[in-house]
């Protein structure tokens, strides 16, 4: 099987798990979990650096940080079907006594997670300073991080942009999941970001844009961002993608954000999804 | 243990103990890094800043940053000591430190100068009496509140071993230096300053300064004072309060802080649900400070030697 044959299908697998987990407990955030299935199982399946075992410093291994920890349901299940913990206990998501709570959190002590991230806006600067970490440590290992298009309406991501770019923080690549969807509605009119590429660049970001629903463009831009690492800039990329993308009735629209699906929107959602690497 | 007579021969600033403590723990370990928010000069930065600038973060005028980048640096073994206002240490990035240091359980220690009424005519926008609470608050959360110069010093170096997130609170004014004589400093563990029996005196911060002040007084019109200094305020040495009032009977509290959410109000639910007895709250009386001179506001606010004293007076009435 192909590399993006092998992606597809773990994907398909990682968004039984995300609808299956936030149905079971009628509460998490569908949406944008399924938008970035393909994007995280991009980043832990193929392209980051990991340890075998999991350590919070995360020495002489790639990091990625996930700022938008609402989209949690996606995170659990790409941890757990890359090794750091057994699948089964993603039927505790967001029950009583379970590592997986709602928003990610180290203090139940999961592997894979280094920061809890729900409050929005806190992610890049977190990022930001496991770069410089590694700097300090001498390592050429990278930092990557996750954030929400309507996440960046938060001011500290502002202060983390200008300061990333004033320090050349060059071992850092931040992704924005840019699917113009927010709770209330579209980012656009909620609060817009205008010209986000030419914001970001005036802040002194290398900009990419990409397809994250789309493992070429993922692939082939992630073949450009590893171009311009180290050269005195850190690197951002605005990634479309889909809200709610792999479940039809759940595609472009805002309404599934925070809403799990009913049993018969299950039943149709499994059945656009394979079961590939077994249901936990 | 003889009565001792405090006295000073020297002020300084607490701040100057925090600047100092850091740019030893830069010394010692390697993985001690420092960032600021634009204040260096004011927390006494420089000497760490411009020995190991590698190790030192300017952030600029951006707090909340600060905070998660704090954060970010434990991942990889380092220990950061945040500096800037206490004001800007706590309130203006409460939610960071919530969520990404506290709950995160990070190694950072927010380290805060100009607590307190005492920074003087900066006024009420900077004099944050609220911190103590704030910070008391999070679970996990070390809580350090030191009296002088030398005292500062050893907690920023304690602080230097201590595994977790903690928030270290000193001033801006130069103070009396009095503690030559107090050698041990440990995280948690109160030091008895003063042997007495008619009444425990509980004190943080400049605080204890003007307790050993109102202690003189009173001992010239023959009331044994006990002075406990409480620099940690969470975990509160419980032992060590209830070990005097049991001897005493009696108590007051003296902070640079709201009376509401500060080390009185900590001692007081340990009294109230171990050892009820008479007891009052020295602080600030549920307001925000103003400009003014540090000595001129300890004097309108209630934080007087001479408002100690009373207070004494109206507690013994009560036994």
């Amino acid at each position: 099987m192909n590399k993006i044959a092998k992606l597809v299908n773990i994907s398909s697998q990682v968004r039984r798990d995300i609808i299956r987990m936030v149905h079971e407990v009628q509460s998490g955030h569908p949406g944008g979990s399924l938008g970035c299935t393909d994007f995280l199982v991009f980043l832990f399946f193929d392209l980051m650096k990991r340890n075998k075992s999991f350590d919070m410093n995360g020495f002489k291994e790639d990091l990625f940080f996930l700022s938008n920890g609402h989209i949690s349901p996606v995170f659990y299940s790409v941890l757990s079907r890359s090794g750091y913990f057994a699948k089964e206990e993603l039927k505790t998501f967001r029950k009583l006594n379970s590592r997986l709570q709602g928003h990610p959190a180290t203090h139940e002590g999961l592997p894979g997670i280094r920061i809890a991230s729900g409050s929005l806006g806190q992610g890049l600067s977190v990022a930001i300073g496991a770069a410089l970490a590694k700097k300090l440590n001498n390592e050429n290992n990278l930092i990557y991080v996750l954030m929400g298009d309507g996440e960046l309406q938060e001011g500290q991501i502002w202060e983390g942009l200008m300061y990333a770019s004033h320090n050349k923080v060059d071992n850092l690549i931040a992704t924005i999941d840019y699917n113009g969807q927010q709770i209330d509605g579209p980012v656009d009119e909620i609060n817009s970001l205008k010209n986000l590429k030419y914001k970001l660049e005036s802040f002194g970001w290398k900009v990419f844009e990409s397809d994250g629903n789309n493992f070429e463009s993922l692939i082939s831009t992630f073949n450009q961002i590893k171009e311009n690492i180290f050269k005195g800039y850190p690197i951002v990329n605005i990634m479309r993608t889909t809200m709610g993308k792999g479940v039809d009735f759940m595609e472009n629209s805002h309404k599934w954000h925070g809403i799990p699906p009913n049993d018969e929107e299950l039943t149709e959602g499994l059945k656009q999804n394979k079961e590939t690497l077994g249901d936990y | 243990m003889k009565r001792i007579e405090y006295t000073f021969k020297e002020k300084k600033d607490t701040r100057s103990g925090f600047g100092d403590g850091l740019f030893e723990l830069g010394k010692r370990n390697k993985d001690v890094v420092a960032l600021c928010a634009d204040l260096t000069g004011s927390l006494k930065m420089n000497d760490f800043k411009n020995s190991f600038p590698d190790r030192f973060f300017q952030v600029g005028i951006a707090e909340a940053n600060m905070m998660g980048i704090a954060a970010g640096l434990t991942i990889g073994g380092k220990i950061p000591f945040t500096g800037t206002f206490a004001n800007f240490s706590t309130g203006r990035v409460y939610d960071q430190i919530r969520q990404s240091i506290a709950y995160s359980d990070k190694n950072v220690k927010i380290c805060a100068s100009h607590a307190g009424l005492t920074l003087g005519e900066d006024g009420a926008t900077h004099q944050i009496l609220e911190d103590i609470g704030m910070m008391k608050m999070l679970p996990g959360m070390t809580v350090i509140n030191p009296c002088d110069y030398n005292q500062t010093k050893q907690a920023t170096l304690a602080l230097g071993n201590h595994i977790g997130p903690a928030y270290l609170r000193f001033g801006r004014p130069k103070w009396p230096i009095f503690t030559e004589s107090i050698k041990d400093f440990q995280i948690g563990k109160g030091i008895k300053f003063q042997d007495g029996n008619d009444i425990s005196i509980f004190a943080t911060g400049h605080m204890l300064w003007q307790a050993l002040e109102a202690e003189k007084m009173l001992f010239s019109i023959g009331i044994s004072c006990e002075i406990i200094n409480i620099h940690t305020i969470k975990p509160l040495d419980e032992k060590i309060i209830l070990e005097s009032v049991k001897k005493t009977k009696c108590a007051i509290s003296c902070e640079e802080h709201n009376i509401i959410g500060g080390l009185g109000e900590s001692i007081s639910r340990l009294l109230s649900e171990n050892y009820p007895i008479p007891f009052k709250v020295i602080g600030v009386n549920d307001s925000f400070g103003e400009s003014g001179k540090p000595l001129e506001l300890l004097e309108k606010y209630n934080l007087s030697p001479e408002f100690i004293k009373k207070s004494v007076q109206e507690v013994l009435k009560k036994k």
